[in-house]
């Protein structure tokens, strides 16, 4: 029988830390997999940088690289004032990356996987433009929705289109993620669900099943490519609405 | 006829749109590949470009599947 491609993302209770009026507070899977990404996060990024030497071994230099990687994002889409979002975009960057690589590990969790997770980064990211742009320029921030040098005729339309576009970007921003892996992972399952349909049938099966078998193996590469790719595109649209933000002139 | 089996059929009609996305992303990618042979030594600094077309492109294609889980999950 073909198991059930969405059941891997399936919710379970470990245990329960408390109740909140009626409602339960419970450390689930997913809770599970969130504190092991932040872990190896950590684990890895303080042991990389434990023995600062001038001359980066191969350690410090993957923990370098990744630091580059992000700054150089954030400088040429948000200018050098950008950097001081660094710590949220690394912070986010290395979430992303690392959750989406752990859900490829067979019987793993993928956080990024759930909506809830996704909104949440999106919306702090949003919240954060909107606070961080009134804080540093007032009203002034507000100007970033009317373009200079637009006839006066169609500006009310354009204000709106660009009003409506600022609203509709957590939307975007965190459903990209979201469908990319949940279409990723269940396009996995579905065909080493062939896998194990054809292995029953017998010894003609068997040797029909190197196929979607090849596939699956073939999928797990692709996969691994999107899931950077994803946390990628994930910090650069971080990083271009935290430019509004900083420089809401254009 | 069945609410349900229409919604599944208007979730099945949302997912056309994404196949404009697909044009769009494909666009995206053949015109970048067709310049950066062309210069190969500029291409690494419109690689951010690059992903930011993508991104945008891909939205749409997002809001037509979000109508589509919409309509199959509410």
């Amino acid at each position: 029988m073909a198991a059930d491609p969405i059941h891997q993302f399936q919710i379970t209770k470990l245990f329960t830390v408390g109740h909140i009026g009626g409602q339960e507070i419970a450390f689930t899977n997913s809770s599970l997999f969130m504190v092991i990404v932040v872990g190896i996060i950590g684990t890895l990024l303080i042991g990389m940088t434990a023995s600062r030497s001038l001359v980066p071994g191969r350690l410090q230099s993957m923990a370098e690289l990744s630091y580059e990687f992000v700054a150089t994002t954030i400088r040429s889409t948000a200018g050098t004032e950008g950097m001081r979002f660094f710590p949220l975009v690394f912070s986010i960057f290395m979430f992303v990356l690392v959750a989406n690589m752990i859900g490829l590990i067979p019987y793993a969790f993928t956080v990024t996987s759930h909506i809830i997770i996704t909104v949440s980064l999106a919306l702090l990211v949003f919240l954060t433009v909107i606070v961080y742009g009134f804080w540093k320029n007032g009203l002034h921030f507000l100007k970033s929705f009317v373009p200079s040098g637009i006839p006066i005729y169609i500006l009310p339309f354009v204000v709106f289109i660009e009003v409506f576009s600022f609203f509709v970007q957590p939307v975007s921003h965190s459903v990209r993620l979201f469908a990319n892996m949940l279409a990723g992972h269940i396009t996995l399952k579905v065909f080493a669900g062939f896998v194990v349909l054809l292995g029953a049938a017998g010894w003609l099966g068997w040797l029909g099943a190197v196929l979607p078998l090849g596939m699956t193996v073939a999928l797990t590469a692709l996969e691994l490519l999107v899931a950077f790719l994803q946390a990628y595109v994930f910090a650069i649209l971080t990083c271009i609405y935290l430019s509004r933000a900083i420089h809401p002139g254009h | 006829m069945d609410p349900q089996a229409a919604k599944y059929i208007g979730a099945g009609i949302a997912c056309i749109g994404m196949g404009g996305a697909g044009v769009g992303v494909g666009t995206i990618f053949g015109y970048y590949l067709a310049a950066a042979l062309r210069n190969p030594s500029a291409a690494q600094g419109q690689f951010g470009n690059l992903i930011f077309g993508f991104a945008v492109t891909e939205a749409l294609g997002i809001f037509s599947l979000l109508i589509a889980l919409l309509l199959m999950f509410t």
